[in-house]
């Protein structure tokens, strides 16, 4: 329900302008409640598929391609890490205990979960303009010049502009686009390609990706890129303002120093 | 804002009712169709049941990949197999010709099988992968009798919903639903890559399950029962599995 004292920020240039008119006497909304309650269940899902996907890689820290892999065939490069199997030949003297279990249960339930979210909120970004107002890039955004003075100023760990507090650059919203619409998707589809049942019924699914351990190694890729992805953003939230970044991630609201806010909030 | 909250009240309450009836409604048309899987019980039984009828949507009669004779993975892979019991090595010193396989339950001639007499039933062969859930997988070649042969031959009656398989040690039992063990890839197995079955590799028997992870592949077959209920059975769970933490259905 819109709170009536909250006011919708306008994108483009004149939004640093209309957030500094409003300072004084209101809060502003930044993200959709839909957006916040998405953002958070991703979140716990993806930390339960990152500590139960690795405590899976675990029990044979071996990388293949192609169809098959085993102790008894060449690996494409091995972790060096101990294993929770006798069979795997790891160089340590010792054997961790086996937690697949409920790895897998926790792993799968939680893929249940973000997918049924991210549909969600795949959906109604396209209903609600969310994906076309805050995610797609404008033409000056893509500009060689525009993504050339971000990616600078990320690499210096520079503060957020005004602008960029209040809406996200050309940088960020590529990245985010390729978060959402690549490496989710690609996560979900190599999952989908280890599984022996769905292969038999959707065979493409693992053919096309050169076999089931080409799948298993893309997978491990991707949720390598993905925890990238997750790392840079909290370091970026860390620099523009944890608390401030924080409380408009729950409460949906930002205070109108937003965007100079030094991350003690106000 | 109170006319706006109980008008939201309302919603929500209507929105509530449908989705428990929704629920209610799936639920029982998931029994029905058989979508709910003995473990459905406890933290993690919303994504196992959301798994297995999905996949039982999906694949009821989906048929696993299929190799090229040259894709078998060379040397053969025998992966861990448990101390073999007593009276496993009485039998392997006997080379096997006392194996029985007995079968009861809710058929209609409950049977034993010598090995002699599954091996004089027409045999297949696949040439199939089987993957562990650890990560690692190989390629043979499973030769043996389809277990809807064994079930024909026994005469399982039309309530069947289960077939359970035990190791010759107690401690290896699972089961499968009737859309598997009436699958033309299920096999029992007692060839492989062109020779027996090896006892690395679960021989002289193993059922041979290329839709599931290899766990469901229980070697050293001795005995299958036709039910209707898993209830009876260990905890009810359906299989050893679950009560060692790990799904019932392994298609994933």
């Amino acid at each position: 329900m819109a709170r009536p004292e909250s006011v919708r920020v306008p994108l483009g240039a004149s939004v640093p302008n209309f957030a500094r008119s409003v300072r004084a006497t209101t809060v502003t909304s930044r993200h959709s409640a839909l957006v916040r309650v998405t953002h958070w269940i991703t979140t716990l899902c993806f930390l339960a598929l990152l500590v139960s996907g690795i405590e899976i890689v675990i029990s044979h820290p071996r990388f293949y391609w192609g169809e098959t892999g085993n102790v008894l065939t060449t690996p494409l490069f091995k972790l060096p890490i101990p294993s929770s199997r006798t069979l795997v030949p790891t160089g340590y003297g010792y054997v961790l205990p086996d937690q697949n279990g409920w790895s897998r249960s926790l792993h799968f339930q939680a893929a249940w979960v973000v997918v049924l979210t991210g549909l969600l909120y795949a959906i109604s970004s396209l209903l609600t303009g969310h994906l076309r107002k805050n995610l797609l890039p404008g033409k000056a955004d893509l500009s060689w010049r525009a993504l050339s003075i971000a990616i600078a100023k990320h690499l210096r760990f520079e503060r957020p502009s005004e602008v960029e507090a209040w809406s996200y650059n050309g940088l960020q919203r590529l990245t985010y686009l390729f978060v959402i619409f690549v490496l989710f998707p690609l996560v979900i589809w190599t999952g989908l390609a280890m599984s022996p049942a769905f292969v038999s019924a959707v065979p493409a699914t693992v053919t096309l990706l050169g076999g089931q351990q080409s799948a298993r190694t893309i997978h491990f890729f991707v949720s390598l890129a993905l925890l990238f992805f997750l790392l840079v953003h909290v370091v970026m939230v860390c620099l523009a303002g944890f608390r401030s970044r924080m409380r408009a991630m729950i409460t949906g609201h930002a205070s109108p120093d937003y965007a100079s806010t030094d991350g003690e909030g106000t | 804002m109170s006319d706006l909250s109980r008008r939201r009240l309302i919603t929500t309450g209507l929105a509530a009712t449908a989705g428990a009836l929704g629920l209610g409604t799936a639920t029982r048309i998931a029994q029905i169709y058989g979508l709910i899987p003995p473990d459905h019980g406890g933290f993690y039984g919303l994504g196992e049941t959301l798994t297995y009828a999905s996949q039982r949507l999906l694949t009821r009669h989906s048929l696993a990949r299929e190799f090229r004779p040259n894709q078998v993975s060379k040397p053969p892979l025998a992966n861990e197999i448990p101390p073999l019991t007593d009276a496993f090595k009485r039998l392997q010193a006997g080379g096997f010709a006392d194996w029985r396989l007995f079968v009861d339950g809710m058929v209609a001639r409950p049977a034993s099988f010598s090995l002699a007499r599954l091996k004089s039933y027409p045999s297949r062969s696949q040439i199939t992968q089987l993957a562990c859930e650890e990560g690692w997988s190989y390629i043979a070649e499973w030769i043996g009798v389809p277990l809807s042969h064994v079930l024909e031959v026994v005469g399982a009656l039309p309530q069947a919903r289960y077939v359970v398989y035990r190791s010759i040690d107690p401690v290896w039992w699972d089961s499968i639903d009737m859309a598997d063990a009436l699958h033309p890839q299920t096999f029992l197995a007692y060839g492989m890559n062109g020779d027996e079955l090896p006892v690395g590799n679960g021989g002289p028997l193993r059922l041979r399950l290329p839709r599931q992870l290899g766990y469901k592949s229980v070697k050293f077959v001795t005995a299958l029962t036709v039910t209707d209920s898993l209830k009876g059975f260990g905890k009810g769970l359906g299989s050893a599995s679950p009560e060692a933490g790990y799904a019932w259905y392994a298609g994933i």
